[in-house]
This record gives structure tokens, sequence and C-alpha cells, in this order.
């Protein structure tokens, strides 16, 4: 699971290990905006959705929005934060045109949630926020004659976030992303924001550094900023981790800093000077109150989240299409229920068949873990059993192979496919292959075929057995069976 | 009473954070009231507070929220008229990247 990156100076082994820690803007799925009435702008045309506050003409008072907090409280209490009784918000100081008052509201070391996790991931922290406004740059070669100009579209400016920082707690790109998925589907599932990458209302900033494999400390880290896909997200992860690798090897020493990752041309560029990066002066803000949470926000946020068990158990006999007992199970062992949920949302391809992937993970995953172990913190990743499944599903490994491969993934973590190519444990095709092992298992148990074709079944497990052996159980058993049948004419 | 020493360096880096220009006669004094008004404030510190909870805001009440409802927001071009520059449908700024 963990990235090791191989360095000849890297220190203790020489073999550095990547620590990522993600942010990710979560767009509020509100009426209007955090401080101001305003509707939130969904395409309409640059500047018709303003007023003094989300402007920041002089006099004009914000108010936070009651339902921002409330769809705060609700993540929060879906990540298991300690949800603060009071918090303040701050201004962050800094000039740039998208930000009209010359800082963002915003909340600093009193947010609304401390603490929690998702799956393996730990949580620092949840905060509430307003997002700032949308810029255009024109250009020397645009409209404005001679001039390099940006038109400011104020629509956005003010539109609620929610901020969740992670705990450095990620190991790898692809671990980012497979988490950032899970963040993803259990927003969907909160109802707290549409989650649309593409549009923006789900963004993610990834903290990294690395540090030599085995060790604990951390190394200094820099920000990748404003990734906006699961492959941007893993290809610039990657991308960062090789650079840093890159200096530590020359003997250099990584600079704190903010970067930009363009996926056209995988180039990495600094984004802010060095002196003028966080140092954003916070201050409380003192044109709003401090935001006061009392045990019936609480209750309405607890109310209007996710389903109960029992509701959860007919969604998935429902609408998954699991069979009663599966569906039962899931609910009632809500880690199971998680883990069966985020794999699904993994969106492996070939797709795995729902009913299939809970039984793998219900009966083969769960056997092979302790009593009681959630499976979202063993080596498996959601993504990797449905992965494996769909191989399964779609017979290009057989079932035999997929409980070796199953085996592996318990033991080392990774990628079904790689493993299957390194231990080359692809199936063996329906073809002239299989049917011609097929014949020669027949001619090496004459004795057996001769009774399979006098009407006794059992004695087919001789010829299947030589099959298996010859292929290393890379053979379909369903196919073998049928191979047999039709070489004996029976 | 003690003397916080703020210096010409800080004060310039401020100014800059705050997109201020000094001119070369405002620096020194600019550092001196500085440094009078954090020694104000750190006397502050010279209390015992342990049990007093810092003041994010002078007035004591909380929790004013406001319901998400919908209110008419400016016509485009009232706000366009307040604006120095105006190019189309937005603001006209410098390029942030010039």
């Amino acid at each position: 699971m963990s990235d090791s990156v191989d360095t000849a100076n890297a220190g203790a082994g020489g073999v550095l290990e990547a620590v990522i820690g993600l942010e990710i803007h979560v767009q509020l799925a509100t009426a209007t905006k955090m401080f101001c009435g305003c509707e939130l702008s969904f395409g309409e045309p640059p500047n018709t959705r303003t007023c003094p506050v989300c402007l920041g003409l002089p006099g004009s008072l914000p108010v936070a929005n009651a339902r921002a907090v409330h769809l705060g409280l609700m993540i929060g209490l879906a990540l298991g934060s300690e949800l603060a009784p009071r918090s303040i918000f701050h201004r962050k100081n800094y000039f740039y045109p998208d930000l009209p008052k010359g800082y963002q509201i915003s909340q600093y070391d009193e947010p609304l949630c401390l603490g929690g996790h998702l799956g393996a991931v730990r949580i620092h922290r949840v905060h509430l926020e307003e997002d700032a406004a949308k810029l255009i740059h024109v250009g020397s070669s645009g409209r404005i004659h001679g001039s390099d100009a940006s038109i400011v579209d104020f629509n956005r400016g003010g539109t609620p976030l929610a901020e969740i920082v992670t705990e450095p707690d990620l190991r790898s790109p692809e671990q980012a992303s497979e988490w950032l998925k899970l963040l993803r589907s259990t927003l969907r599932r909160l109802g707290v924001s549409d989650v649309n990458m593409e549009e923006g209302s789900l963004r993610c900033d990834a903290n990294i550094s690395l540090r030599p494999a085995g060790t604990s400390g951390l190394g200094v880290k820099t920000e990748l900023k404003n990734m906006n896909s699961f492959r941007f997200i893993e290809r610039g992860i990657r991308a960062e981790i090789a650079r840093q690798a890159e200096i530590l090897r020359g003997g250099g020493q990584v600079v704190q800093e903010t970067l930009h990752f363009d996926p056209a041309s995988a180039a990495i560029t600094s984004l802010r000077s060095k002196e003028e990066a966080h140092d954003y002066r916070y201050f409380p803000e003192p044109d709003l109150l401090p935001v006061t949470i009392d045990p019936g926000m609480i209750d309405a946020a607890r109310a209007d989240m996710s389903e109960l068990p029992a509701e959860r158990a007919e969604r998935l006999r429902a609408e998954v299409g699991l069979n009663a007992e599966s569906a039962q199970l899931l609910a009632f062992r809500g880690e199971l229920g998680d883990y069966f949920e985020a794999a699904l949302a993994a969106e492996r391809e070939p797709a795995p068949e729902p009913q299939t992937l809970a039984n793998w993970i219900a009966g083969e995953l769960v056997a092979r873990l302790a009593e009681g172990e959630d499976p979202a913190g063993s080596r498996v990743e959601p993504g990797a059993i449905a992965a494996l499944v769909g191989l399964v599903g779609a017979k290009r490994v057989s079932v035999g192979a997929g409980r070796q491969v199953l085996d592996r993934l318990v033991s080392d973590g990774g990628e079904p496919e790689a493993i299957v190519e390194a231990e080359g444990l692809a199936a063996i095709g329906g073809g002239e292959d299989l049917a011609a092992i097929v014949a020669a298992a027949l001619q090496a148990n004459a004795e057996a075929a001769e009774r399979v074709r006098g009407g006794n079944a059992k004695a087919i497990g001789p010829i299947v057995g030589h099959v298996m052996r010859e292929t290393k159980g890379r053979a379909d058993g369903t196919e073998v069976s049928r191979l047999i049948h039709e070489q004996l004419g029976v | 009473m003690r003397c916080t020493v703020i210096g010409r360096d800080e004060v310039l880096h401020v100014a800059r954070l705050a997109r201020l220009a000094l001119s070369e006669a405002e620096i020194e004094p600019m550092a001196r009231e500085l440094s009078a008004v954090l020694d104000h404030i750190a006397r502050i510190g010279e209390l015992d507070l342990t049990d007093v909870p810092p003041t994010s805001h002078v007035v004591e009440v909380s929790g004013a929220l406001r319901l998400d409802e919908p209110c008419v927001s400016l016509p485009r071009e009232v706000v366009l008229a307040q604006a120095p520059a105006v190019s189309g449908e937005g603001f006209l700024v410098p390029s942030p990247q010039a």
C-alpha cells in the first residue's frame, strides 16, 4: 500500500515513503450563500447573484446561514467528529481580485468540528468558510488593448464551503484517490453536497512529504492545489512524490511551498511566492457572532442523516439487488455494509456483480480476517476486492485463482490485476488450449472417463483435478466440466 | 513593562502584506508606534487569565443565524456602476498574474 521510492542517498535503507494528507473543499447544498441571501449560482449570467454583503461593500453585515451550519454538523456526525459547542469565524487576510473584502471569512482555531475518522483515515477538523469569486483571465490578446487584465464574476463569491482536513494518514496516490471516492460517496449519501468534481463542488488539495520508510517523523511538505478529478489527483501526487524524491536523491532539501499541477504537461509549478504564503494574519471576525450549537441542532442534524440499519437492508435488497440474507448482514454489520458500498462506489471495470461482491466480502474476505475485524482497516482496499470480483465475474480469473489473489491482498495489499500478472494467475480461456488439456486429462484418466460415460457423475473428480493441476487452478471449473462432458459425448 | 521592538524589516513586510506604500520617513515612526501598541497589549498578558475565555466578540450574544431563504440580488447594472472599471458583464481588474 505504501509507495516506496528508491533513492540512493535517502538514509535509513535508502527507501522513502510518502506521507499524504488531504484538504477537501465541499460546496454545501444550500439555497443561498454563506453570509447573505443571494441564491447560489449554477451558470447564471456573471454578476447577477450579488448584494452589498458578498460584494464586501462598506457598512454591510454578514449573518451565517443556519442550513450551512446544519449541513456542517451532519458531516461532523458522519465522520464521528466532536461538535464544538461554540465555534467562531476568523478573517483570513490576503489580497487577490477574487476576494472583494481583502479577506476570506473562514474558521481558524475554533472550528465547527474536530477529530473523527472515515475508514482508516483520521479527520483533523471540519470548518465552514466562504468561496472566492471567479476570475476570467483576459490577457493582453483579449478585448482590452495592450493590458493584461482579468474580469471578476462575483456570483460564486460567498458560496458556503465545508473544508475537511485529514491527518497525514495516506501513503500512496492510489490510496488517496480511493479514500476520496469513499468520502465523496459518504457526502453524497448524506445529501450535504452534489459533490460534482467537474463543476468544482468537490475540490481537493494534497499535502505531500517524504520520509525514510519505517520512520515516524515528517519531512518538509508541499501543498498541491485544487485538483478536480480522481485521475489528476493520482497523477499529481505521483508527480510530486517523484519530484521530491529526485531532490532528496540529489542531496537537496524540499522547500515548503504551494504548487500547481498542470495535467496537460504534467508540470508542477510554484503558485505563491514563499514569503507571502501562509501569512494570513487571522483574527476573529468582529462582524459575526460566535456559532453556538445546542442539543436541538445536533438532534436535527442526526434526524436528517443517513438511513437506519433496517432502511439500509431494505435498500440493499430492493435497489442494489442483494438477497435478503446478505442485505441484512451488510446493514447490521455497518462496517461490512460501508466496505461493500465503498467497493461498489470504486466504479471498477469490469464491474463486479453486487451479490457476488457481497458474497466475497462477507464470505471469503471476512474468513481471512480476525473475528469482528473491520475490513476497512485491512490491507485490502475496497476498490481492490471490487476489481478482483470483477475479474472473476468476467472469467479472466478463475474462482480458485481469485482466492489465491485474495490471500495476497490480505497479506500484502496491492492491486489484483498486478498480482494476477506477477503470479501468472490469469484464467486459461475456454478455447483450444483448455480443450487440449481436457483431452489429455481424459486420456490419462481413461478409467474414470469410462465411468463418467457410464453415468457415474462423481467419477469426474479425478479428471477435473488433473486439469486443475495442469493449469495451476487457473481454469474455470464450470467450463472444465462442460468440456469433459462435451468430449465424452454425454 | 516589557519593550517590544518591531524592526524595519517587519514593518516593511507587514506593509507589503497590507499593500501600504510607506515613505522612507514613515518607516521608523511606524516601527515605534507598532511597538508601543504591542507593549500595551502585552500588559494584559501579565494578568492571571487562566479561567477567562478569550473575548472574540464584544457583544455576549451568540447563535444569531439566518434562515436559508433567498433575497433579491442587486441588478447587475447597479452593481457594475460602482466599479472603477468594467468590461462587458464583469468588473475589470489588473491580472493578478501580470
